[in-house]
């Protein structure tokens, strides 16, 4: 097992460097100049000229590219110029809380999107099958920004059921000391219900929102997956033995349908996690995805290549993470392996 | 509604341990002394002297800085607060100043006033403080520069309470330039002391407030929130009403203008025109525009190179402009209209050009100059496309009848710069606001032969150079009067820039809230506002 992640690890590290390389590049081939839009709006060729010297973009792109890497060893990821703040620090703040609303988000998908796959690949053709359909066509077609909007006027504007969408937390109200990152963990780590009813009343409609999204693609695999495993000659065999529908459905068909929905779930949230933008601009959330789009736009290569690592590594580790549970859910590819 | 009123008592419980009130006047007192402001994104810095500093930073040097000077508060007409004139300046951290008889240095009487340190201000610190606002660079230093203040030696503290500028030349914006949020008078001692061996201690200054204002920074989490609370040893006998401003960074425009209109927010800045208009039709809250001072829309022309060289084709432009359509469809009424002038040109500015939507005269020019027609485009900010997208659309559709046709080229902000910079852009659609209201100054960046990157037509006219200088330098009223109805007259016949209107500045907030304070930085100031 353990030589099994560390050989993935080995064989990650390829990647990485390809990574670093490439965005370092295209940061730098990317139109637009840094210097340009932080010498304001009145400066004159000598001043730019000064604040391009100040960040380096007059040295040699081989001189800018080993500094970078130099300072990647150290841990190093520079500093933000949209927020004035390393970009370590930038990240580490802001990582915890898109990953907070993804998982959340993910976990409600699910929760909606399996057993509703499930029922649908049983009763073909009946009206839950036809919810599915619906559902899924609803979650796919609908963009973010659009749910979101919609739940803020329906939830917070015209009902009055959800707190202001101002962020992660009401602004009279002090985050608990910080151990994940996660609020909703922190605070009850910190014994504070307030606080984390307070939180949970925050993140439940953006959560809300991304699971509608995510909830198209696992639905719609879950039901594929467990049409083809019903089909299949084992489930005809167990049938003939006389086993009973509870253990065909779930021991057997459903053990085998689940495959493809763990490939799907990781690349669903992989996805999630950097391409949530919409819903973190309508609810405020200080995310990362919201964070690299901004630093994009203002040409601040910096966070734009630490996002592009930190999603990277996210990347692989998950990946790994997905290779792992394989093993424990299909004993032939523990074999392999 | 109560856990709501439980948690506003613990906040004001925690935020003033030292008062303790009873109970109940807590919880009234600091809901009622907490202003939460809503806006687009927050400062990136603490320090507006410091290079890239954003456009919130502004009101982190207006609120938690002083500055030698401020401007007189003029009242609006529609009774929504107060705006200012830099005709009239009003004591701040001087108490009193003099000009020499020569008239080429002006000497300051500083007030006793304490930093957020306990430090006393002394002209030692004013000193510090302008010199390095004219040796950092970037736009601090060009800001001061408007003003003819380029070198430290022009700063003298003569004792602890006394400074004097000498003048390098006689420049009338020198003293109003001093009221901006650049020269603010920074602790330099205590800044001294953590620069970590940086002269002027930009690392530390950035992340850290050293002034003497009327508020401190109590948290600062970039792109999150900034809270301030009030600084209750500020020199001013008129304390600031408001004991606490949350400021909250929401990039959603339809989010802030929900949270305004539930009433969980009280202020809200930078909404779409389309919202504020809506807002201020509906009426639950209150919507206060004041036209920017010294800032239009325009649409440029290239006179230096494209087919907008020829001046009967930009008249032809000002001609066929749709500036009615505009006003409604791009700015839904928030702004004054720049067309139909009659009479000649006067000394405002910004002032309307002589020019109304009449096709028939664009089409007699486009006949004479270009019979074939012409293809060109015009560039916009990609930032700035809620307003600039729709009247791009707006001139595509009213050029084409002419035989004009338009593409439109729209760039993200950190390329927008880039490309005004190399200066061949055929048209663009920009506006521009200069900080120092006077006609003589908004000519120098935009149409002066220096060529400055707003200068985004490249007009280049050596009498129009005279009629800007002479106006800039001159001390004779008559002769300035001459030469700023001179220079506009010149842009009106000439063209290279047709103004469409002068903005709104507009900023939504609830009913109770009052005193809203507008200034040329644009950032609200948090020692006018009141709550009640």
């Amino acid at each position: 097992m353990l030589r099994t992640v560390l050989s993935r690890l080995g064989t990650a590290l390829p990647s990485l460097a390809g990574v670093v390389v490439i965005t370092f590049l295209l940061t730098r081939v990317l139109p637009g100049d840094p210097a340009l839009y932080f010498a304001g709006p009145v400066a004159s060729p000598e001043a730019i000229a000064a604040i391009r010297a100040q960040l380096g973009l007059d040295q040699p792109l081989w001189t800018q590219f080993a500094g970078y890497v130099a300072a990647l060893f150290r841990g190093d990821l520079g500093t933000s110029l949209t927020t004035g703040r390393p970009v370590v620090e930038d990240i580490a703040a802001r990582l915890p809380a898109s990953a907070e609303l993804t998982l959340l988000g993910l976990f409600i998908a699910v929760g909606i999107a399996v057993p509703l796959g499930i029922l649908a690949a049983l009763r073909q053709g009946s009206w839950i099958d036809h919810l599915c359909r619906l559902v899924t066509t609803a979650g796919v077609s609908l963009p973010v920004f659009f749910t979101g909007l919609l739940a803020v006027y329906v939830f917070y504007y015209l009902l009055g059921w959800s707190p202001a969408p101002l962020g992660r937390l009401d602004s009279f109200l002090s985050e608990p000391p910080a151990r994940t990152g996660f609020l909703l963990i922190d605070s009850l780590l910190a014994g504070d219900t307030e606080v984390f009813r307070a939180a949970l009343g925050q993140i439940l409609l953006p959560a809300l929102t991304l699971g509608i999204f995510a909830l198209a693609p696992l639905a719609r695999m879950t039901r594929a997956a467990m049409l083809a495993a019903l089909s299949a000659e084992f489930i005809r065999t167990a049938r003939a033995n006389g086993l009973g529908g509870r253990t065909i459905v779930f021991a057997y068909a459903f053990r085998n349908a689940m495959l493809p929905v763990l490939t799907t779930l990781g690349m669903v949230f992989s996805f999630l996690l950097g391409a949530n933008v919409l819903v973190e601009k309508v609810f405020a959330w200080p995310g990362i995805g919201s964070y690299a789009v901004e630093a994009l736009i203002a040409s601040d290569f910096a966070p734009v290549q630490g996002f592009v690592l930190t999603m990277a590594i996210l990347y692989i580790l998950l990946n790994l993470a997905i290779d792992l549970l394989y093993g424990l859910i299909d004993p032939r590819m523990r074999k392999v392996a | 509604m109560q856990r709501r009123a439980f948690l506003a008592a613990t906040a004001g419980a925690l935020a003033a341990p030292a008062l303790r009130p009873a109970p109940a006047e807590a919880q009234s007192a600091s809901r009622a002394e907490t202003l939460l402001l809503v806006q687009e994104y927050g400062p990136n810095s603490m320090d507006m002297q410091g290079i890239g500093a954003s456009q919130p930073v502004n009101g982190v040097a207006l609120n938690c800085y002083d500055r030698l000077l401020s401007y007189k508060k003029v009242p609006l007409p529609d009774g929504g607060g107060h705006s200012f004139t830099l005709h009239a300046l009003e004591p701040e951290l001087a108490e009193s100043w003099q000009e020499a008889s020569d008239g080429m240095s002006v000497t300051f009487k500083l007030r006793e006033a304490k930093f957020h340190s306990g430090r006393p201000v002394r002209a030692q610190d004013v000193k510090w403080s302008l010199d390095r606002a004219v040796s950092i660079g970037g736009f601090a230093t060009t800001q001061m520069a408007a003003g003819s203040m380029e070198k430290p030696e022009q700063f003298v503290a003569l004792d602890d309470r006394t400074f004097r500028i000498d003048f390098i030349r006689k420049d009338k914006l020198l003293m109003p330039n001093l009221g901006v949020t650049i020269p603010y008078v920074i602790d330099s001692e205590t800044a001294k002391a953590n620069s970590g061996g940086d002269p002027w201690a930009k690392e530390w200054l950035k992340n850290n407030v050293a002034g003497s204002g009327a508020f401190k920074v109590e948290s600062w989490k970039p792109g999150v929130e900034t809270i301030y609370a009030r600084n209750d040893d500020w020199w001013n006998a008129s304390k600031p009403k408001l004991r606490r401003i949350i400021t909250r960074d929401i990039p959603s425009p339809s989010t802030r203008r929900a949270l305004l209109e539930r009433g969980d927010a009280d202020v809200s800045a930078l909404l779409p025109p389309k919202d504020f208009a809506d807002l201020a039709a509906a009426g639950k809250v209150k919507v206060v525009g004041v036209p920017v001072p010294n800032g239009i829309w325009y649409c440029a022309m290239n006179s230096a190179t494209g087919p907008f060289t020829d001046v009967r084709l930009r008249q032809a432009v000002a001609w066929a402009m749709p500036y009615e359509k505009i006003m409604q469809a791009a700015l839904y009424g928030r702004g004054v209209i720049m067309s139909g002038a009659e009479g000649g040109p006067t000394t405002a500015w910004p002032q309307p050009f002589p020019y109304n939507t009449n096709i028939e005269k664009a089409r007699a020019l486009v006949q004479q100059a270009a019979p074939g027609g012409i293809t060109t485009s015009v560039l916009f900010d990609a930032g700035q496309a809620t307003v600039a997208e729709p009247i791009a659309l707006l001139v595509k559709e009213a050029l084409a009848p002419l035989g004009i046709t338009v593409e439109l080229n729209k760039v993200p902000g950190s390329n927008f710069r880039g490309e005004l910079a190399k200066k061949n852009s055929p048209m663009v659609i920009n506006r521009f606001a200069g900080w120092l209201d006077w006609p003589d100054y908004y000519f120098f960046w935009n149409f002066h032969g220096s060529n400055s990157i707003f200068n985004v037509a490249s007009y280049q006219n050596p009498e129009m150079d005279r009629l800007i200088d002479t106006a800039r330098f001159t001390s004779d009223a008559a002769a300035y009067e001459a030469a700023v109805k001179g220079f506009i007259g010149m842009a009106q016949r000439e063209a290279p820039v047709v103004p469409l209107a002068q903005p709104l500045h507009d900023m939504a907030m609830q009913k109770n809230i009052g005193g809203y304070q507008f200034w040329p930085c644009r950032e609200p100031d948090f020692r006018a506002f009141t709550k009640g």
